[in-house]
């Protein structure tokens, strides 16, 4: 399955007919740096897009993830909740919620669009 | 933007570089800050600290000016040694926090905060009187941190002296540098602060390198720095410590003397302190931030000065001042983005190198 960007940096991607899994860039975990706690919503919460989901902290600093789609959290990954740092070590296999939706694809980037955004302007 | 004689060094080496009291400062490098942190636990750390200012203050009247502006007493400090204190102002606010080195008598190097240069020097030179100088000598000097278990083991691969903690030594040759060697940290680990000629920092700076290899040594940012200290519980300007704060609100009363003749907050410090400096660790899972309200029973009672995920701990800890009647409470709330975690107080500091005092 294709995986599909948003502005924010948030990977999506449609695993069934029913579910999209949503990541973080391989660009936002480096930006982001040693990522040491994640949050997010919780199974049976709504996400919309554009709209907060929860927050990834580094030793830094703390983001906010926004969601790259419309619809209801039905899986968490609760590996992240010890090993956040998975999401440093593998950005683009590790997901971090799992939302009961369709992708529209029409309000994200492809994969080589978003590798040839100019990201730090 | 205000660079150092490394700022060139940092970024041909992957340093991620950000704006740090308007210096261009390595944030951290390609390993990130808790590679690099466990490094200076573990190993040995190389800090670029050139940004920090340096004054030197001398004459007949440089000491009774010291006593006059600075929180600590430095009567009895010997050539050779080191003082922590902080500059103060009348009303017992905090210009800002120095290191006072007594190079000859009646000579003092003063080491100042890099964001607070300008500030220092307009207040040291409106404050100062009778027979004395005083001189910026910021631009002029680099500073290595050499920090960690192996920091002694790298220092003397280059000379044979032996420092004891807060003791230094100028004029010391390492190779055809001459340098002032000072055994003192930020970090909570044993280790060393070179001070060197601007034009030597980058060639002092490979030389540790390269010959700290086997050891392990590698260069640390600025965001390592921060968790060390923060584990230390050192006070860090702007915040812990700020315009706003005395030195006894941010726990610092050890280098407060309020039995000195002539002293400008004398006064102001004499009294209790209203709010008072405590730490926390986080017993919800979050992390805590600078800016934090901290809550006891559901009042309001603070904020958190700074927070982290502490890597030596593994652990969400904190720093907040408080008000000062709930110094000696257990449990606290923390406000993070909206939920109230759990926090309880703990002694400070968070961290103790093995074999400290």
């Amino acid at each position: 399955m294709e995986k599909y960007y948003a502005t924010s940096h948030e990977w999506a991607m449609q695993v069934d007919d029913q579910h999209v899994r949503v990541g973080i860039s391989d660009y936002a975990q480096k930006a982001l740096g040693d990522i040491v706690f994640l949050s997010t919503h919780e199974v049976g919460d709504t996400v919309s897009f554009g709209e907060r989901f929860g927050d990834v902290e580094s030793v830094k600093a703390v983001s906010e993830l926004l969601s790259p789609v419309d619809g209801v959290v039905s899986k968490v990954n609760t590996d992240l909740e010890d090993k956040p740092e998975l999401l440093n070590e593998d950005p683009l296999n590790i997901w971090i919620i799992e939302v009961e939706g369709q992708l529209d694809t029409t309000r994200l980037m492809s994969e080589e669009a978003y590798l040839a955004l100019d990201k730090d302007h | 933007m205000k660079t150092t004689p490394l700022t060139n060094w940092h970024q041909d080496h992957a340093g991620n570089m950000v704006d740090f009291g308007g210096f261009w400062m390595p944030l951290h490098y390609a390993k990130g800050i808790i590679h690099e942190h466990h490094t200076v636990r573990e190993k040995v750390g190389l800090f670029d600290v050139s940004h920090m200012g340096e004054f030197i203050l001398k004459g007949p009247d440089a000491l009774s000016n010291l006593q006059y502006l600075v929180s600590n007493d430095f009567t009895d400090l010997q050539i050779g040694k080191a003082r922590y204190g902080i500059l103060v102002r009348e009303d017992g606010s905090s210009v800002d926090d120095l290191l006072i080195y007594k190079t000859h008598e009646d000579r003092y190097l003063i080491v100042v905060n890099a964001a607070n240069i300008e500030k220092d020097e307009t207040y040291f030179r409106a404050q100062l009187t009778g027979n004395v100088n005083f001189e910026n000598i910021s631009e002029t000097i680099g500073q290595i941190a050499v920090q960690g278990p192996m920091a002694d083991t790298l220092f003397k691969r280059f000379s044979d002296l032996e420092l004891s903690y807060y003791g230094f030594q100028d004029e010391v040759m390492i190779n055809d540098m001459q340098v002032l060697v000072s055994r003192t940290g930020y970090t909570g680990e044993d280790g060393y602060e070179i001070y060197c000629k601007a034009e030597d920092t980058v060639k002092l700076w490979e030389l540790f390198m390269t010959s700290g290899e086997d050891l392990g040594v590698e260069a640390c940012g600025l965001g390592c720095r921060d968790t060390l200290r923060l584990e230390a519980a050192m006070p860090l300007f702007g915040h812990e410590l700020n315009d706003e704060t005395t030195p006894l609100e941010a726990g610092l009363s050890m280098f407060v003397k309020l039995d000195k003749e002539h002293f400008i907050a004398k006064e102001a410090l004499s009294n209790k302190p209203l709010r008072r400096r405590i730490g926390l660790t986080l017993t919800d899972r979050g992390i805590a931030r600078e800016g934090s309200d901290v809550y006891c029973e559901g009042e309001w009672v603070g904020k958190v000065t700074s927070g982290t995920k502490s890597p030596s701990l593994n652990q969400a800890i904190a720093m907040a001042m408080v008000k000062a009647e709930y110094f000696k409470v257990e449990d606290f709330e923390i406000d993070v983005r909206g939920k109230r975690l759990k926090a309880v107080r703990v002694k400070l500091p968070f961290y103790k190198r093995q074999g400290a005092k």
